[in-house]
């Protein structure tokens, strides 16, 4: 079947932080960019990052881009990739500027530099001591970042497609990425994107876990694409969790509540942290209280009816302190767990927060995967950015703040190498393979005209919980090795779903059947790769991998220190060495992480 | 219902697709509860999600308010969960 076919110079899939960001560099240098996006760009969810994002600009106190590496180096647990390190930390300075030439309206300091404040893991002189490494705008960064990047693109004619889903990725016999087919919302039409470039910048894919912090649109599309066009994903058994989120509803509960004198007890009443972190109690770091969380609820000491979730206690802080210090945190109590904090404690549970993995990029923002002898051969015309990608610069554990950043320096470095190879090579379009277009027109009619298959809602439920119980904050070997069989199932049902609504006209369940074969790929990756993972790194935390002298914190340099890579076909993983040489200078040598 | 109207609400639920978790599950809850909405409603609902999405939370959380008895009226909605 033919369908319309339109052509560009360029293709962006997503437009939060990352593709404004890679759009903008294509825009100005002449070339005709179209920027995909579900919802209208300054709805994306860049929006809710607020803490800032990093630079070692050193305008409040000595800072330098080596102390930043470092820094991130040993959040990662030393499986980030060391260049892609050494080039974000390098960048930080050159991007926060320009961000600030966009007019975006940093908090100031009385001199009028940017104001920079500290956040946790960012430290001075290799671990000494915090540093003020934070650029924020009030509490709205993200929002601020997005919409002095959106005017930008406006002035440089970006063509925004807003409320179109992509569907799959073009690749031609060669491997070659030639754009991506796409549904109009608006009226279902599909039509085929036909570029020379092709970035991918869809953000992460937090909803496939139970609770999750992340907005419904954070459905991994990018992830799901990539992977049904042969794409390994990599390191997807890496999940950032807050330890407090609302249970049932995923909302953040601030640590700054814990700050203020909040307390955590179980079933009992007690004050389990106590048991756990006798000194900083209920102030630990996020990995250790999520930790005692889980195991609390797993040895039957949870609350509410499922015994799922544990208290947070702030009942005898003063009303007035509440209201004064923690605004915000009532309404949010009372909106999403029906109570009133002054007067009872809140249900928590951990929660998802970030994903590390992704689609396995180079620091060039290329797409990179085994081909032949090389780890890392270059998709031609294949690019990446952002949480939907994996340069990698968080390995196991990201720090507050570099997500901003990541963002910024991976999207300016993907657009301007596709500036540099559009430049190079400014060949004809290749011809479009109908096979790939009749690829994703296949999976539309499938669900169109699906009769007696599963609920999508309740597919993506069964998702959810299978997730959080199997592949949560604290792993068993056990619950992750059933977890693969159980996903497999989900899985099944998600590429068997049906809804009722065939309308062709804006018909919402149809895109929400097709967020979910993206999300269930993303879930059986992090599954599958999870469960392969035979040592405790950052996130990724197994009871059969404990803390020893031999293995500090359950690491296993040895037989671990290396890359997942988990592929659909054959659900299979492969693995790559992490990349220890930086760029110009010493590589940071393996310790154990410990702050 | 007629497809002129269904396509308008339709349009509308995705509208409330938004880049904070707590906006949408303040509108999740909304659509599930299934409430009948006049054309006053829509109108309503359309001037709320054109709003930034912080300015709209503080809205519908309490932190801020608005003298427009419309959105009053629609926010009152939105809240009851």
């Amino acid at each position: 079947m033919s369908i319309t076919v339109r052509t560009f110079d360029a293709v962006i899939v997503g437009a939060g932080g990352a593709g404004l960001r890679a759009a903008i560099q294509l825009s100005e240098s002449g070339f005709k960019t179209a920027v995909l996006t579900k919802v209208f760009p300054t709805r994306s969810h860049t929006v809710a990052a607020q803490g800032g994002v990093a630079a070692s600009l050193g305008n409040s106190e000595e800072d330098h881009w080596h102390w930043h590496m470092y820094d991130t180096v040993k959040g990662s647990d030393w499986l980030g990739d060391q260049d892609a390190i050494e080039f974000m930390c390098r960048k930080a300075n050159e991007c926060v500027i320009e961000l600030e030439h966009y007019g975006m309206p940093f908090d100031r300091t009385d001199a009028g530099k940017i104001y920079q404040r500290p956040f946790g893991g960012h430290m001075s002189n290799f671990g000494e001591k915090p540093v003020r490494r934070s650029c924020a705008a009030a509490d709205r960064t993200g929002h601020a970042m997005l919409h002095a990047m959106y005017q930008r693109n406006v002035k440089a004619n970006t063509q925004f497609f807003v409320e179109w889903m992509a569907l799959d990725l073009i690749r031609d016999a060669d491997g070659e990425v030639l754009g991506v087919t796409a549904m109009d919302m608006e009226t279902g039409e599909i039509v085929a994107f036909h570029s020379k470039v092709t970035i991918f910048a869809t953000g992460g894919a937090g909803r496939i876990y139970y609770s999750s912090t992340n907005a419904f649109i954070n459905t991994g599309d990018g992830l799901g694409m990539a992977a049904r066009a042969g794409v390994p994903l990599e390191d997807m058994e890496f999940w950032q969790f807050h330890p407090t989120g609302v249970a049932g509803a995923g909302v953040l509960i601030t640590e700054g509540v814990r700050g203020e004198g909040g307390i955590l007890r179980n079933s009992q009443g007690e004050r389990f942290m106590e048991r756990y972190a006798p000194n900083a109690k209920d102030l630990a770091s996020r990995d250790v209280v999520s930790r005692a969380m889980t195991t609390e609820i797993n040895e039957g000491r949870g609350c509410g009816p499922h015994q799922d979730f544990v208290l947070l206690d702030i009942t005898h802080l003063d009303p007035a302190t509440i209201m004064k210090r923690l605004p915000g945190i009532r309404e949010i109590a009372i909106q999403f767990a029906g109570v009133d904090p002054i007067k009872e404690p809140i249900p928590v549970v951990p929660t998802a927060h970030y994903q590390m993995g992704g689609i396995p990029t180079n620091y060039y923002g290329q797409v990179v995967v085994p081909q032949g002898n090389s780890k890392a051969a270059v998709v031609p015309g294949f690019y990446a950015a952002g949480e939907c990608a994996c340069a990698s610069v968080h390995g196991a554990n990201r720090l507050g703040t570099n997500s901003l950043l990541d963002l910024l320096v991976f999207g300016k470095s993907a657009g301007e190498t596709a500036v540099e190879e559009l430049k190079k090579s400014p060949k004809a379009h290749k011809p479009l393979p109908q096979g790939e277009i009749d690829r994703a027109l296949a999976r539309v009619n499938r669900i169109d005209t699906q009769t007696g298959g599963a609920n999508v809602h309740e597919t993506q439920l069964a998702m959810r919980r299978t997730m959080q119980k199997h592949a949560g904050v604290f792993r068993f070997a056990d619950l992750l090795k059933e977890g693969v069989e159980r996903i497999s199932e989900v899985q099944k049902s998600a590429l068997n779903t049906e809804i009722a609504d065939k309308s062709k006209v804006f018909n919402t369940a149809r895109v929400e059947a097709l967020e979910l074969e993206n999300l269930i790929e993303v879930a059986v990756a992090t599954m599958v790769s999870a469960e392969a993972r035979k040592e405790s790194r950052g996130a990724h935390v197994r009871d059969d991998a404990p803390d020893t002298a031999e293995r500090p914190n359950g690491r296993d340099d040895e037989n671990w220190l290396k890359h997942s890579l988990w592929y659909k076909e054959g659900n299979r993983l492969d693995y790559k060495a992490v990349k220890l040489t930086p760029l110009t200078v010493e590589t940071i040598a393996l310790k154990k992480r410990a702050y | 219902m007629d497809e002129q109207r269904r396509v308008r609400l339709e349009r509308l639920r995705w509208h409330c697709r938004r880049a904070l978790l707590e906006l949408d599950i303040v509108f999740q809850r909304f659509w599930a509860r299934g409430e009948e909405l006049t054309d006053n409603d829509e109108a309503a609902l359309e001037k709320l999600l054109a709003m930034e999405d912080h300015d709209l939370w503080y809205l519908v959380s309490g932190r801020t308010g608005t003298d427009d008895p419309q959105l009053t009226s629609m926010v009152e909605r939105l809240c009851r969960s």
